[in-house]
C-alpha cells in the first residue's frame, strides 16, 4: 500500500474528448454521471429555489399560477428521474462496484456507455420541454389531467421520461449480471460489501419496475396523440387504472432512490467505527426484502382514490411492513456504533444526518401509512415534508457521503475536511429549517401545489423559505471545494482512511483495469479485527 | 461481442464466464420485456372485464384464418432459429445462414399479413379516432374504440419487436458470413435466438386473447 502509485491512471492515459465520450471505462461512466447528476441537480434545485421565494409571501407575486405549476412539475421530474435514480447507482455504483468485487468492469461495459447516452438524450427532451412550453401536470402524470387536458408539452415530456427510464433497466441489468458473474475468486456472497447487495436490489427494482412506468408514459403519450380512451371515463377509460400502473413503477422507485444510500451508510459506518456490520447477513437480506415488500404497498398512494377500503386495509398492512426491513437496518447500524470509537470525518458527518433524517422520515411515512389519518394529511405538505426527508434527508445525504468518502479513490485528491463537515452540518441545518415547518403546515391542513396560501401561514413558510436559502449554501460549498480539490487537493494514498474492501487496495486514482493482478479474496467483508482503534 | 480482438473481451477471464453473463443479461431483458408487456396485459384485463360482451363484439372483426396462419408461420420460425443456434453450436456455416435467412423469410410473412390485417381494419374504418365507425346498434363507441386501440396497441408492440430482430437476424446473418461463429464462440445466435423465442411467445398469447376468446361461447 505503501508503495508509489503508478504513473498511468484511468484519468491520464488519454485526455482527448474523444476517449471521454466513447470511453467503456466503468469509472469514466461513473464520472460523466457525476456531471450529468451535478447538472440537473443544479436546475432543479433551481426551479426549487424559484418556488420556494414565490411562497415567501402568501399572495402569488413572483410568477403566475401557471409558472408555479410548471415550476413544481419540472423540479419533480428533473430532481427524480435525472438526480435521485440514477445519482448513487450512476456515479457511485458504476465507480466502486466493478472494484469492490475485483472485477476489471462491469459485465457489458459498451451497454454501461450507452445507457449514459440514453440519460442524457432523455434529459436533453426534458429540458428542451423546460424551455419551450414546460409540463403542468405535477411529475405524476395523473390522468384524466395529463391525457385530456393539459395544455402542455405532455407528450415530449412523456418521451423523456420514457427514454431515460431505459437507462435505468440497462444500468440495473448490468449491475444484476456484474454482481453474479464477475466477482474475484473468493468473493462470495456473504463477503459481499453491503453496498454491492444494495445497489443489487436496487438493481431487481429497476428491471422489474421501470419497463412499467415505459408503458404507462407511453400509454399516456398514445392517448394524447390519437385518442383512445384508455384513462378518458368520457369515452371508457379509468383514470385510476393510471394510478396503479404508475405507482406500481412510482412507489418500489422511492426504494430505488433510498437503498443505493443505506449501502452507503453500511460502508460509512463500518469504516469510521472500524467495526464489522452487526447482523451483516440481516442487513444483507433487508435491502432484498425492501425490494420485494416495495412492490406491494404502491395502493398507499390511492387511499383516497375510489380503491375499495379491503384493497386500502391490506396496503396499509403492507406498508408498515416495509417499516422492519428499514428498522433492522437502522437498529443495525446504530449497534454497530455502540461502544465503539467514532472517527468523526466530514462522510461519518454525512451518515449522521443520514441517520436522523431518515429516522424523521420512515416514522412520518407510518402517519401516511395509517388509513384514517391520510385521509387528512393526503396532498397537504406533510406528504411534501415526508418524502424529501427521504429522498433529499436520505437519499442525497448518502449521495454526499459516498461522494466524500471515495472522492480521494476518484480523483486521487484529498478535500478540505473542514468545509466538509461545514458543508454536512450546514446541509443538515438547512434541511430541518426547510421541511420541518411543512410538516406543521401539512398538519395544519396547508395543500400541495399551490402558489398562494391564507396569511397565517406565513411565518412558517418564511422559515421554510429561509432554510431552503441555507440549504443551497450547504450544496453549493462541496460543488466549490471539490472542484477546487482537483487541482489544490493534496494527493491522497490509496486507502486514506484506513478502510477495508478492495477498492482501498488499489492505487488512487485506479489504474485502467481497476487491480494490476485479479485479487483473491480470504476473508469477510468488513474484517477490522484489532488493528483499528476502539475495539468494545 | 466480437471485436478485433477475437470473441473474448478484456474484462472476462473466460469465453465460459463470457457466455453465461450473456446468457444472464440475456434472461433479465426478457424479464424488463414481460414487465413491459404486462402492463398491456393487465389494461387488456381490466377493460375486457369491464366491457365483456363489447370485447366479444369487436374480437368478432378480427380474421381468425389470417391469425391463424401467422401463428403457424411464427411456430415454424422458432423452429427455423432454434435449429439455426443448434448449428451454430457445431459451427457449421452454410447452414447457419440457411436457417436465419429462413426465419427472416417467415418474420417478414408474418409482417406482411399483419400489414394486410391493418389495411382491411383502415378500410372498415376500426382505427381508433375521428374517423372510427362501429354498425353495431346501441353499442357505445368508447369501449369498442378502447378494444381496437388494445388490439393496435399490443399486435403493434409486438411488430416492432418483431421488426427489431429481423434487424438482429440480418446482423447475425453478416457475422456469420464473416465466419465470426464456432462452437466455441456461438454467444450473439443463442442471445438473438432467446429474443425471438420470447417474441413469438408473446404472439402465442395475443391471437387467443384478441382473435379467440369468446366467439364461439
Amino acid at each position: 500500500m505503501s508503495e508509489p502509485a503508478p504513473a498511468t491512471n484511468y484519468l491520464n492515459w488519454n485526455y482527448s474528448i474523444r476517449s471521454w465520450l466513447l470511453t467503456t471505462d466503468h469509472k469514466r461512466i461513473g464520472l460523466l454521471y457525476l456531471m450529468g447528476v451535478t447538472f440537473f441537480f443544479a436546475i432543479g434545485g433551481l426551479m426549487a429555489s424559484l418556488f420556494r421565494m414565490e411562497l415567501a409571501t402568501p399572495a402569488g407575486n413572483l410568477v403566475t399560477a401557471d409558472t408555479y405549476n410548471k415550476l413544481f412539475t419540472l423540479h419533480g421530474v428533473v430532481m427524480i428521474f435525472f438526480f435521485l435514480v440514477p445519482s448513487v447507482p450512476g456515479v457511485l455504483g458504476n465507480f466502486v462496484l466493478p472494484i469492490m468485487i475485483g472485477a476489471k468492469d462491469v459485465a457489458f461495459p459498451r451497454l454501461n456507455l450507452a445507457s449514459w447516452y440514453v440519460y442524457i438524450i432523455g434529459g436533453c427532451i426534458t429540458l428542451y420541454v423546460a424551455v419551450t412550453g414546460g409540463l403542468d401536470t405535477g411529475w405524476t402524470f395523473y390522468t384524466p389531467y395529463s391525457s385530456t387536458y393539459a395544455n402542455t408539452k405532455v407528450i415530449t415530456a412523456a418521451l423523456g421520461v420514457f427514454i431515460t427510464g431505459f437507462s435505468s433497466i440497462l444500468t440495473g441489468l448490468n449491475f444484476i449480471v456484474t454482481t453474479h458473474k464477475l466477482r474475484a475468486p473468493g468473493m462470495t456472497w456473504m463477503r459481499l460489501p453491503l453496498f454491492v447487495w444494495a445497489i443489487y436490489a436496487t438493481s431487481l427494482i429497476m428491471v422489474l419496475a421501470t419497463p412499467v412506468l415505459a408503458i404507462t408514459i407511453a400509454l399516456i403519450a398514445i392517448e394524447r396523440a390519437t385518442g383512445i380512451g384508455i384513462f378518458d371515463p368520457a369515452i371508457g377509460g379509468d383514470p385510476v387504472l393510471f394510478q396503479h400502473m404508475f405507482w406500481f413503477y412510482s412507489h418500489p422507485a422511492v426504494y430505488i432512490m433510498i437503498l443505493p444510500s443505506m449501502g452507503v451508510m453500511s460502508e460509512l459506518i463500518a469504516c469510521f467505527c472500524r467495526r464489522r456490520i452487526f447482523g451483516y447477513s440481516f442487513v444483507a437480506a433487508s435491502s432484498l426484502a425492501i425490494a420485494i415488500i416495495g412492490f406491494f404497498v404502491w395502493g398507499h398512494h390511492l387511499f383516497v382514490s375510489t380503491q375499495s377500503p379491503y384493497a386500502g386495509m391490506v396496503f396499509s398492512f403492507l406498508s408498515f411492513l416495509v417499516a422492519i426491513p428499514s428498522a433492522v437496518k437502522a437498529f443495525n447500524w446504530t449497534a454497530t456504533m455502540y461502544k465503539s470509537s467514532v472517527s468523526w470525518q466530514t462522510p461519518m458527518v454525512y451518515a449522521m444526518g443520514f441517520m436522523g433524517l431518515f429516522l424523521i422520515g420512515g416514522l412520518t411515512g407510518l402517519f401516511l401509512a395509517n388509513l384514517a389519518v391520510d385521509i387528512h394529511l393526503h396532498d397537504t405538505y406533510f406528504v411534501v415534508a415526508h418524502f424529501h426527508y427521504i429522498m433529499v434527508g436520505g437519499a442525497l445525504m448518502g449521495y454526499l457521503g459516498g461522494l466524500h468518502y471515495w472522492w480521494p479513490k476518484i480523483t486521487g485528491k484529498l478535500y478540505p475536511e473542514w468545509w466538509g463537515k461545514f458543508s454536512a452540518l450546514t446541509v443538515f441545518i438547512g434541511f430541518n429549517l426547510t421541511f420541518m415547518p411543512q410538516f406543521v403546515l401539512g398538519f395544519m391542513g396547508m395543500p400541495r401545489r399551490y402558489y398562494s396560501y391564507p396569511v397565517e401561514w406565513q411565518a412558517l413558510n418564511v422559515l421554510s423559505s429561509a432554510g431552503a436559502t441555507i440549504l443551497g449554501v450547504g450544496y453549493l460549498i462541496p460543488m466549490i471545494y471539490l472542484i477546487w480539490s482537483l487541482k489544490n487537493g493534496k494527493p491522497a494514498p490509496a486507502n486514506p482512511w484506513g478502510a477495508k474492501g478492495l477498492e482501498w487496495t488499489t492505487p488512487s486514482p485506479p489504474p485502467m483495469h481497476n487491480f494490476e493482478q485479479t485479487p483473491i479474496v480470504t476473508e469477510e467483508a468488513y474484517a477490522y479485527g484489532n488493528e483499528g482503534h476502539g475495539h468494545g | 461481442m466480437a471485436d478485433s480482438h477475437g470473441p473474448l473481451a478484456h474484462h472476462f477471464d473466460s469465453l465460459e464466464q463470457q457466455y453465461e453473463s450473456a446468457r444472464l443479461g440475456m434472461w433479465t431483458f426478457l424479464i424488463t420485456e414481460v414487465m413491459m408487456f404486462g402492463g398491456l396485459f393487465l389494461g387488456y384485463v381490466v377493460y375486457r372485464t369491464k366491457y365483456p360482451d363489447l370485447f366479444v363484439a369487436g374480437s368478432h372483426h378480427l380474421d381468425i384464418t389470417l391469425g391463424a396462419f401467422n401463428t403457424v408461420v411464427l411456430i415454424v420460425s422458432s423452429l427455423t432459429m432454434a435449429m439455426a443456434v443448434h448449428a451454430a453450436q457445431e459451427g457449421r456455416r452454410a447452414r447457419i445462414i440457411g436457417y436465419l435467412w429462413l426465419t427472416l423469410l417467415l418474420g417478414g410473412t408474418f409482417l406482411g399479413v399483419k400489414v394486410v390485417e391493418y389495411s382491411h381494419k383502415f378500410h372498415d374504418h376500426l382505427i381508433p379516432g375521428a374517423h372510427f365507425q362501429w354498425h353495431g346498434a346501441g353499442d357505445p363507441v368508447g369501449p369498442i374504440q378502447l378494444f381496437f386501440g388494445y388490439y393496435f396497441l399490443m399486435t403493434g408492440l409486438h411488430a416492432v419487436h418483431m421488426i427489431i430482430g429481423a434487424g438482429l437476424l440480418l446482423w447475425l446473418i453478416r457475422l456469420a458470413s464473416k465466419n465470426r461463429f464456432s462452437a466455441e464462440f456461438f454467444t450473439p445466435v443463442e442471445m438473438v435466438g432467446l429474443y425471438w423465442h420470447f417474441v413469438d411467445i408473446v404472439w402465442i398469447f395475443l391471437f387467443p386473447l384478441l382473435y379467440l376468446i369468446g366467439r364461439h361461447g
